[in-house]
């Protein structure tokens, strides 16, 4: 149910992004949707591509502080309201967003995030019938 | 007890300092302060014989003399203290706790230690003597710029084994001022003493001053007209020139550099004359040497290099030629003061890798310990000491070795953790940055591990 996101530390500072970004296109990989969270002294580069496993060898091999992390990605309509019901139903569960960011793919919303507890969302999205992606689906 | 042959000289020091002298006069010890040149060597010729003949009581000595074939009587003149061998921190250590002193401990009253962080820690013995000297020294210093037995004296250093706290207790004491023992922290009821007491004198690092200005602006105290402040004693960390004029014109004061270190007692050693040009180095107390650190050879006056000091009146662990490793220069041999005691610079600097921050003395080694207790992180590392707004700050950036987490939340923990253990160590909180792995520079060799920007090596 899960799929895998790349996650970078990167310094606040000039020119750490595109090293990144530069290995990245080199090997071909396509970006999906990416996001930028940051602190004063660093941030965390989250990134959905087509090869999540063969990016996160070319980074480490590179000396890169990379991470796989597994995020959920919800596919729901492209309509009002709809983001909002998908969360409640988690949060109803008592489970809590880590972080989450959103994008449109084939002309569906899709919401991307980690919880906390990891496990209970899966449970909570199987018992509950939401939409899911895998990494199938953006391969 | 008195290890010293009596004869004109000596007899005019030797435990002479209970004596408190007319307020009017501007010496404290007049007849040691007033020396000439002549005489200053005469003495401490006469001091250096005796206190060599001291340290065959001292197993460590003793050795080191044999080790390197020299007799006591081989000192003959001032410039044969050339013959005998340097004395180390590593020495200290080396002979924990108790092997370098020069009298049985039964003679001791007093110990005072360094955290020995980096290894063995440093002991330091004193008998009745050496404690009398050394508050002798400091009263010197203190009546030296213009403070006397009606003056009342606040003291911000830390007490305990930090010798600024207890070296000046007894200093201000010995003047016969009224004297507060503050300690260190607590802004707010310093500032509560210094108005309610009607302190004249602060004797206080110099980054705490500033801190200390910060709080009595919040707490709306004008130190110029709200308290009788008039002299500030500051030392044992580095500050530059432009820092202590800053000092002068938000208190109101003057503000006089103080030099001191445990091994030759504490505060005391030398200190700033009202013409504040150069600390004197009390040279009936001292013999001061300027090598070079490389090639360890004496250098001319006015050129930068190694202070190395020999001790002359101390009893319970007299120390010969011990290197400080500071860096500083000699300005001159006389004063418009009146005294001819050595004038030297501010300390410039260190020829080892010792910091020097806000009066705590650190190892980066002691910093390296820590990191690399943390598995989250790799092990480059990067100390960056800054001035900012006069206060002097560390960063300690660390590479991370893994990206263990993507959550914020437990990066965040990770620094916090860091800083804990760091202050646990260096009893300071640095600002600790994670970086990313291969983003500092790696040099050529020995890594550059201390970055020093603060205003005062400028």
């Amino acid at each position: 149910m899960t799929i895998k996101q790349l996650s970078i530390f990167i310094e606040n500072k000039g020119g750490t992004l595109i090293k990144v970004l530069d290995l990245l296109s080199k090997a071909n990989i396509q970006i999906i949707a990416s996001t930028i969270a940051d602190t004063k002294d660093y941030g965390i580069y989250r990134v959905l591509c087509n090869n999540p496993s063969q990016a996160y060898i070319i980074l480490k091999e590179a000396g890169i502080n990379v991470q796989l992390a597994d995020v959920i990605a919800l596919s729901i309509d492209d309509e009002p309201g709809r983001a909002a019901s998908a969360i409640k139903t988690l949060s109803d569960d008592g489970i809590s967003i880590l972080y989450m960011y959103s994008f449109l793919w084939k002309g569906k919303g899709v919401l991307v995030f980690r919880t906390d507890p990891a496990e209970k969302a899966k449970e909570t999205i199987m018992i509950k019938k939401l939409s899911f992606l895998t990494e199938a689906d953006f391969a | 007890m008195c290890i010293f042959a009596k004869d004109n000289i000596t007899n005019i020091i030797n435990m002479a300092q209970k004596h408190i002298p007319d307020s009017s006069c501007q010496y404290f010890n007049e007849k040691e302060e007033t020396l000439t040149r002549e005489q200053i060597e005469a003495l401490q010729l006469e001091r250096l014989q005796a206190t060599v003949k001291h340290c065959m009581n001292s197993p460590f000595y003793k050795a080191r003399f044999e080790e390197a074939g020299i007799k006591p009587e081989d000192i003959k003149t001032l410039d044969d203290i050339r013959k005998i061998p340097f004395t180390t921190k590593k020495d200290l250590r080396d002979t924990y706790p108790f092997g370098m002193a020069s009298t049985s401990l039964k003679d001791c009253i007093r110990l005072h230690s360094s955290s020995g962080t980096t290894g063995n820690p440093t002991v330091i013995l004193h008998t009745q003597n050496d404690i009398d000297e050394w508050a002798n020294q400091v009263a010197r210093n203190l009546w030296m710029v213009g403070l006397r037995p009606d003056d009342v004296f606040q003291n911000s250093s830390g007490y305990g084994m930090f010798t600024g706290g207890l070296g000046f207790q007894y200093g201000a004491e010995r003047v016969g001022m009224l004297t507060i023992p503050a300690a260190a922290g607590n802004s707010l009821r310093q500032i509560k003493f210094m108005t309610d007491f009607g302190t004249t004198a602060l004797h206080a690092v110099p980054s705490y001053v500033t801190r200390l200005k910060e709080v009595m602006d919040q707490a709306g105290v004008d130190p110029k007209t709200d308290t009788k402040l008039r002299v500030l004693a500051i030392g044992a960390e580095p500050h530059s020139e432009e820092q202590r004029r800053r000092i002068e014109e938000m208190m109101g004061v003057k503000a006089y550099n103080s030099f001191g270190m445990s091994e030759m007692c504490g505060p005391g050693v030398g200190f700033e004359c009202p013409e504040q040009n150069g600390l004197h180095f009390w040279e009936d107390y001292y013999i001061v040497e300027i090598v070079d650190p490389e090639t360890l050879e004496p250098v001319a006056d006015g050129e930068i290099g190694e202070l190395v000091l020999t001790t002359l009146c101390r009893e319970a662990m007299p120390l010969l030629r011990y290197r400080t490793r500071d860096l500083t220069r000699v300005l001159g041999r006389s004063c418009p003061c009146g005294r001819n005691h050595v004038r030297i610079d501010r300390m410039k600097g260190r020829s080892d890798d010792m910091i020097v921050l806000r009066g705590v003395n650190i190892f980066p080694i002691q910093i390296e310990k820590i990191l690399m207790q943390f598995p989250e992180l790799a092990n480059n590392y990067l100390i960056t000491l800054t001035t900012d707004e006069d206060n002097d700050n560390m960063t300690v950036e660390v590479e991370l070795e893994e990206l263990f987490t993507d959550d914020f939340q437990r990066l965040l923990k990770l620094t916090s953790d860091v800083k804990r253990a760091l202050k646990d160590e260096i009893l300071l909180t640095p600002h600790v940055k994670l970086v990313p792995k291969g983003s500092l520079p790696v040099s050529e060799g020995k890594a550059v591990r201390v970055v020093d920007k603060r205003t005062v090596y400028q």
